[in-house]
């Protein structure tokens, strides 16, 4: 490795000529000849950028009343879909709990009978949360579903009064989706046909 | 209403309501003024400034105003305890006292001011040099080498701008041939078919730019900023002061902002003359332009280095000022002649 960099040391020539020890610092470009006349007028240019500046519209987002806009594969807090004839999609499969590198996601199937349909496949996850605190919006559990039952929206104001209230159990996750994220889910799908 | 300026005991009555009325007015004009700073800055930097607290944040100074009133009275160990509290004293009141002298307008037979001396311009310039007192004694009780450095930043930096401030007017009294402040204003000129009230800038050009310069070093503002200079002197001779102390000296350099911008909107530019706008609001409006003008310079000019200041102050405003009053003493012979 030392070596490598010893032949890599040689750096492209200074466009310029560095200066000698002997020579003073210029004090104006060349061909510029100090003028008060010229002082003042860079005075005057800063004051009319500025002037100008005042009365150019405003960058500022007021945050709480106006939020910039969120990209669409944006990772926010999650939700668990539904079908369209209300089942879960969830089929209690665990592979968002395997692919969760921080291990936040807690899932615990249970066997779907006649009397107790919950979602289309053999099980459900009877219990299903998410631990807010821990969770790093990867992303990697909605890849990870193979019925894309799981999916991350766009919000991102998740500040909350207690630890325990971070824990997402699974009657918060099955809250209807946001119309933006349905949105997207249904682009993806065109996608895929 | 003339009668009762006359009268002995009328006379009091009104001086004591003036001074309540006026020492209210300067205060929320300060206040004002702080938050006009504030959005005019913000604005410069193409952000809204404070908008919070009231309709476009006017309250903004009421609520920072009690959040500082209520913090604790706080005196650093090993500070001089006394002088240390009397500072900023000194600074508030000399601050406050310059405006006794300033006329504010006459309108409808009524006097906008509190006294109408014949030496005006030379009090407020006598109490605004006692500003100096008050920041080189504050920082010099504060016990602390960046407020000590501060204080002796300010003295000479006041002293050198001091000189050049007094000179830069000298023009203007040599044509009025007056000190008080309602002479100069009332000064006026029959050119042709005109004959009123000018404003004095056509006459003394020079003087304003000097005034203007000068005026800004002596109330401490940016670019001249060098006694609190937050980068490398923290907060100079403010470091050690908080709460209700600080608010004084913060008071302080408001008010005489404010005062800077009322003589000169009186000296230069007809004071409550301005075609058919009324007195008052005449003189409101020409000292809110020069309060903008400060703003201006301090949003766009970046601080001073100390040797440049003193430059500018010794090499070049200070022989300018001389210069200018030895021109317009020869014109003047020259015309009277």
């Amino acid at each position: 490795m030392a070596d490598d960099e010893k032949t890599t040391d040689a750096r492209p020539e200074h466009p310029t000529p560095l200066r000698g020890p002997d020579e003073g610092v210029p004090v104006h470009p060349k061909g510029k000849v100090p003028s008060v006349g010229a002082d003042i007028a860079a005075l005057a240019t800063g004051l009319k950028t500025t002037l100008g500046e005042f009365f150019s519209p405003q960058v500022t987002l007021e945050y709480p009343e106006d939020k910039s806009p969120r990209s669409e594969r944006y990772r926010g807090r999650h939700y668990l879909r539904r079908y369209e004839n209300g089942l879960e999609r969830c089929i209690g499969c665990e592979l968002c709990a395997a692919a969760c590198p921080v291990g936040c996601i807690l899932v615990i199937a249970a066997e779907n009978t006649d009397e107790n349909r919950v979602s289309p496949g053999e099980r459900y996850a009877k219990t299903y949360e998410i631990n807010m605190l821990r969770c790093i919006f990867c992303g990697y559990c909605e890849d990870a579903c193979p019925v894309q039952a799981i999916v991350l929206g766009p919000e991102y104001e998740l500040s909350d009064t207690s630890r325990e209230k971070f824990i997402y159990t699974k009657e918060k996750l099955l809250e209807p989706l946001p119309p933006d994220v349905q949105a997207r889910l249904q682009s993806k799908a065109k996608e895929a046909t | 209403m003339s009668g009762i300026y006359n009268d002995p005991i009328g006379h009091w009555v009104v001086v004591v309501v003036a001074i309540t009325l006026l020492l209210f007015v300067v205060l929320t004009a300060t206040a004002y003024t702080v938050w006009f700073e504030r959005v005019a800055l913000g604005h410069i930097q193409r952000r809204p400034g404070p908008n919070r607290v009231g309709p476009w944040g006017l309250m903004q100074l009421a609520a920072d105003g009690i959040k500082l009133a209520f913090k604790e009275s706080f005196v650093p160990a090993k500070t001089e305890r006394t002088l240390f509290v009397i500072a900023p004293c000194i600074a508030v009141a000399a601050a406050f006292l310059a405006w006794a002298v300033i006329p504010i307008g006459l309108w409808y037979n009524v006097q906008y001011w509190i006294v109408d001396i014949n030496i005006g311009v030379l009090l407020v310039f006598a109490l605004s040099s006692l500003n100096v007192y008050a920041i080189v004694i504050g920082g010099w009780a504060s016990n602390n080498k960046y407020s000590l450095l501060g204080g002796l930043r300010s003295a000479a930096q006041l002293i050198s701008y001091e000189i050049a401030l007094g000179l830069a007017l000298v023009p203007t009294f040599m044509i009025v041939g007056s000190l008080r402040l309602r002479d100069i204003v009332d000064y006026t000129v029959t050119l042709g078919p005109y004959h009123g009230p000018i404003p004095l800038i056509l006459l003394t050009p020079i003087g304003f730019v000097i005034y203007v310069i000068a005026a800004v070093a002596e109330t401490n503002r940016a670019p001249f900023d060098l006694p609190e200079a937050e980068q490398e002197l923290i907060g100079g001779f403010l470091t050690e002061y908080s709460g209700l102390k600080f608010v004084m000296y913060y008071l302080a350099e408001y008010v005489n902002m404010i005062t800077v911008s009322a003589l000169a909107a009186l000296l230069f530019f007809g004071g409550w003359y301005l075609w058919f706008v009324p007195p008052v609001l005449a003189f409101l409006l020409k000292v809110v332009l020069f309060l903008f003008l400060y703003i201006w310079l301090r949003g766009t000019f970046p601080r001073l280095r100390y040797d440049m200041l003193m430059r500018l102050g010794w090499k070049v405003l200070l022989p300018l000022a001389i210069v200018n009053v030895i021109v317009t003493g020869t014109i003047l012979v020259a015309s009277q002649g």
